[in-house]
């Protein structure tokens, strides 16, 4: 039986977690916020690239001389997967979820006899593949757009891709991360980024302006010409492509964190009002226990 | 004739990965493309090109000119809507001369000490061209 000193010790200790979590929540909250609004603003321009890279295909007329971000290097035997992850913990099953899906993809593709290589971003990710897949991270980025995600932090990330991609270290690259579906609901999602599949470039070209497909075919200028814009529109678009996925990864952070805090402070609250109860009770007891000893010790008298 | 030109205006937009920069009316826009200094009036055919580092110059249908200076990108021209999508930009007036060629002298140091990668050289070089041709911008504004 705990001491009534043990009780006002645990509800202390309980109140102040309650206090820190309940904090927590909040900042996560305005920094969800911002995230939101940063993934909202870099909208026009991913729409505005996907529109340009549609009417670009729908142009061009794909050879052998397809640029090697849009046809692959024709072979699948090397996967490269990135993984984007969060660097700090405390949000949940954020990270779990991503990790999970990936192990999954690790694991078919090994079974399927490609070898697989890991670029991890974000520490946390990188921290638990590590843990059975050390052989196969090829490179991790960490602390990325700490205090302000920015496109310079994107850029890191798809340089890397590049030049690997250059240097023929891999033939076909995913990227795994958190899509941002709802505060309450972030989606592990599986994308393919090379070979970039044209169909969904070209998609969404169409729901920009589908009036407008048909005509755009005939009358475009190019300057200098299709070929040479596509290949230098290509790398931007990857650059793009893995922005949008590290907002989306930021703002489902904190809305996995906000969750996650929440449930943490209400479950805080739950706890406090057991242990007072506990208490409570533990402290009649006692004063029932020494009204009995002083009666009794009188009556001997 | 030419009068009558400017009289109609089009969209501009200025739009970076991370927000629009700009989004406003615009008699006439000049673009350094790819292959040379494009002028964009209202009624362009529809065009997509390739941007160089270089100023994009905007002038409002009041006349007032507003030089910007972007990293290279590309400029798309749709009916009345003229988007630039540039990874940078930043308007003329606030660069400072000094800071540009201070970091020039950086470059050309970084240039000179990885001369055995040319994966590196290639970054650096890009970056050497965007700092020269802000400095050519400036000199251009003054």
């Amino acid at each position: 039986m705990p001491s009534l000193k043990d009780f006002r010790n645990r509800i202390a200790s309980v109140k102040s977690t309650r206090k820190i979590t309940s904090a927590m929540k909040m900042v996560a909250a305005s920094k969800l916020r911002r995230a939101q609004q940063q993934a909202e603003a870099s909208q026009p321009y991913a729409a505005r690239m996907s529109g340009m890279l549609g009417r670009l295909v729908a142009n061009i007329d794909m050879g052998s001389s397809a640029p090697l971000l849009m046809a692959g290097t024709g072979k699948d035997d090397v996967q490269l997967l990135v993984v984007i992850t969060s660097d700090r913990g405390l949000c949940g099953g954020f990270n779990g979820s991503i990790v999970r899906l990936a192990r999954l993809k690790i694991r078919d593709l090994v079974t399927a006899g490609k070898t697989v290589k890991l670029v991890c971003v974000g520490r946390k990710g990188a921290a638990s593949l590590k843990r059975d897949h050390a052989d196969k991270i090829v490179q991790v980025f960490e602390n990325l757009g700490k205090k302000h995600l920015s496109f310079a932090d994107a850029a890191q990330v798809s340089d890397y891709i590049l030049d690997a991609l250059e240097r023929g270290e891999f033939d076909v690259c995913n990227l795994v991360y958190n899509q941002f579906k709802s505060v309450i609901r972030q989606v592990p999602t599986a994308s393919q980024l090379i070979p970039l599949s044209v169909e969904d470039a070209a998609e969404g070209a169409e729901e920009e302006k589908p009036a407008e497909a048909g005509v755009a075919k005939a009358l475009y200028e190019f300057e200098p010409n299709e070929e040479a814009i596509l290949a230098d529109l290509l790398p931007r678009n990857l650059a793009v492509q893995v922005f949008r996925s590290l907002l989306d990864s930021a703002a489902g952070e904190q809305a996995a964190r906000m969750t996650a805090m929440d449930n943490a402070t209400r479950n805080a609250g739950d706890m406090i009002s057991k242990l007072t109860l506990k208490y409570n009770r533990a402290r009649q007891a006692y004063i029932t226990k020494e009204l009995i000893e002083i009666i009794s010790g009188a009556e001997a008298v | 004739m030419a009068e009558k030109l400017t009289d109609k205006t089009f969209q501009f937009e200025l739009v970076s990965p991370e927000r629009i920069l700009a989004s406003e009316e615009a008699s006439m826009v000049i673009v350094p493309g790819g292959e040379g200094e494009l002028g964009i009036l209202a009624d362009h055919a529809p065009l997509l090109s390739s941007l160089r580092p270089g100023v994009v110059s905007v002038t409002s249908p009041s006349g007032e000119v507003r030089r910007i200076f972007v990293s290279g990108g590309f400029v798309d021209v749709t009916g009345d809507l003229c988007a630039v999508l540039a990874e940078e930009a930043v308007n003329v007036s606030d660069l400072d001369r000094e800071a540009l060629n201070e970091k020039l002298k950086n470059f050309e140091d970084d240039l000179g000490f990885s001369k055995d990668d040319p994966s590196k050289t290639a970054h650096i070089q890009k970056n050497i061209d965007i700092v020269r041709a802000k400095l050519a911008a400036l000199a251009q504004a003054a």
